[in-house]
């Protein structure tokens, strides 16, 4: 049987870090995801069964972090659920049988590329790059927004550290987007 | 401009598609209404100066569609509703 190497979205072998001033972006590829979206009149039952199987489900806009999943609301009645790739890489199939049919799962995890952002505040950078006003949200603050006409996930971990998921096809587009921001800010 | 979306609270316009008037959502039975009514449903619009129900899409945000009570002539908005609730309400989703 072939022997196949994982490739990251950028088509290497080992995930993309930069630095610039004093900010990290780090690409993360030890991160399984999958949609979990409500069946038609079954949330109570979805969320009896994530309870359950210990599967947060936060209300919206908001991102909860679990062990080993966390997840984070997308759009009413649908979530991200976050999971260790090493442990969760089928996290389909696994919250398929945690939750049962009254749910819809779809494997994301390859669809993506995931950065997370690390600087003193990340404010200035992220006000460059779309449409959140960073510094009111709470911690935990999860979003869909547009930057440099991507449609990106962002989550707020606090004033300095957040991830971003954008489309993998668009992971260099991305990240050039967010290395301009950077180099105009710092 | 500034939309209040129900879910997620006020939102910066630009995040929105336009798609038209929200009697779109009354769409007559293909099998039952006749062609009169299909008609009417796809190209007879009122152009009110004043009020007006219209459909807009949070493209850049949790893609939802939303009914958006605006007036024409001040572009104040009075009322955004999800699309899906005004939709069930009016009896569309069995």
């Amino acid at each position: 049987m072939a022997s196949l190497q994982p490739l990251t979205a950028f088509g290497k072998r080992e995930p993309v870090s930069v630095t610039h001033g004093p900010l990290t972006i780090t690409e993360r590829t030890d991160i399984a995801l999958a949609s979990v979206a409500v069946r038609k009149g079954r949330a109570a039952d979805l969320a009896k069964a994530a309870e359950k199987a210990g599967a947060p489900l936060p209300g919206p806009s908001l991102h909860q972090q679990g062990s080993p999943c966390s997840a984070f609301w997308t759009t009413p009645e649908m979530w991200f659920v976050e999971a260790p790739f090493a442990s969760h890489e089928l996290i389909a199939d696994l919250l398929k049988s945690a939750l049962g049919d009254a749910a819809s799962i779809t494997e994301q995890t390859d669809a993506w590329v995931a950065f997370d952002l690390a600087a003193p505040d990340l404010a200035p950078l992220l006000e460059r790059l779309c449409n959140v006003d960073y510094p009111s949200k709470p911690e935990g603050y999860a979003t869909r927004t547009v930057m440099e006409h991507l449609g990106v996930y962002l989550i707020k971990h606090g004033p300095g550290a957040a991830r971003i998921y954008g489309p993998r096809s668009s992971a260099e587009s991305l990240l050039h987007a967010i290395e301009t921001a950077a180099h105009s800010v710092w | 401009m500034i939309i209040h979306h129900p879910i997620l609270g006020p939102r910066d316009a630009q995040e929105f598609v336009y798609l038209g008037d929200a009697s779109l959502i009354d769409r007559p039975d293909g099998m039952t209404a006749g062609v009169e009514a299909f008609h009417d449903y796809l190209y007879q619009r009122t152009n009110p100066a004043g009020e007006h129900q219209e459909l807009w899409y949070h493209e850049q945000g949790d893609r939802s569609w939303l009914v958006v009570t605006r007036n024409t002539v001040t572009h104040e908005i009075t009322k955004v509703e999800l699309a899906r609730d005004v939709a069930r309400a009016r009896g569309r989703t069995k």
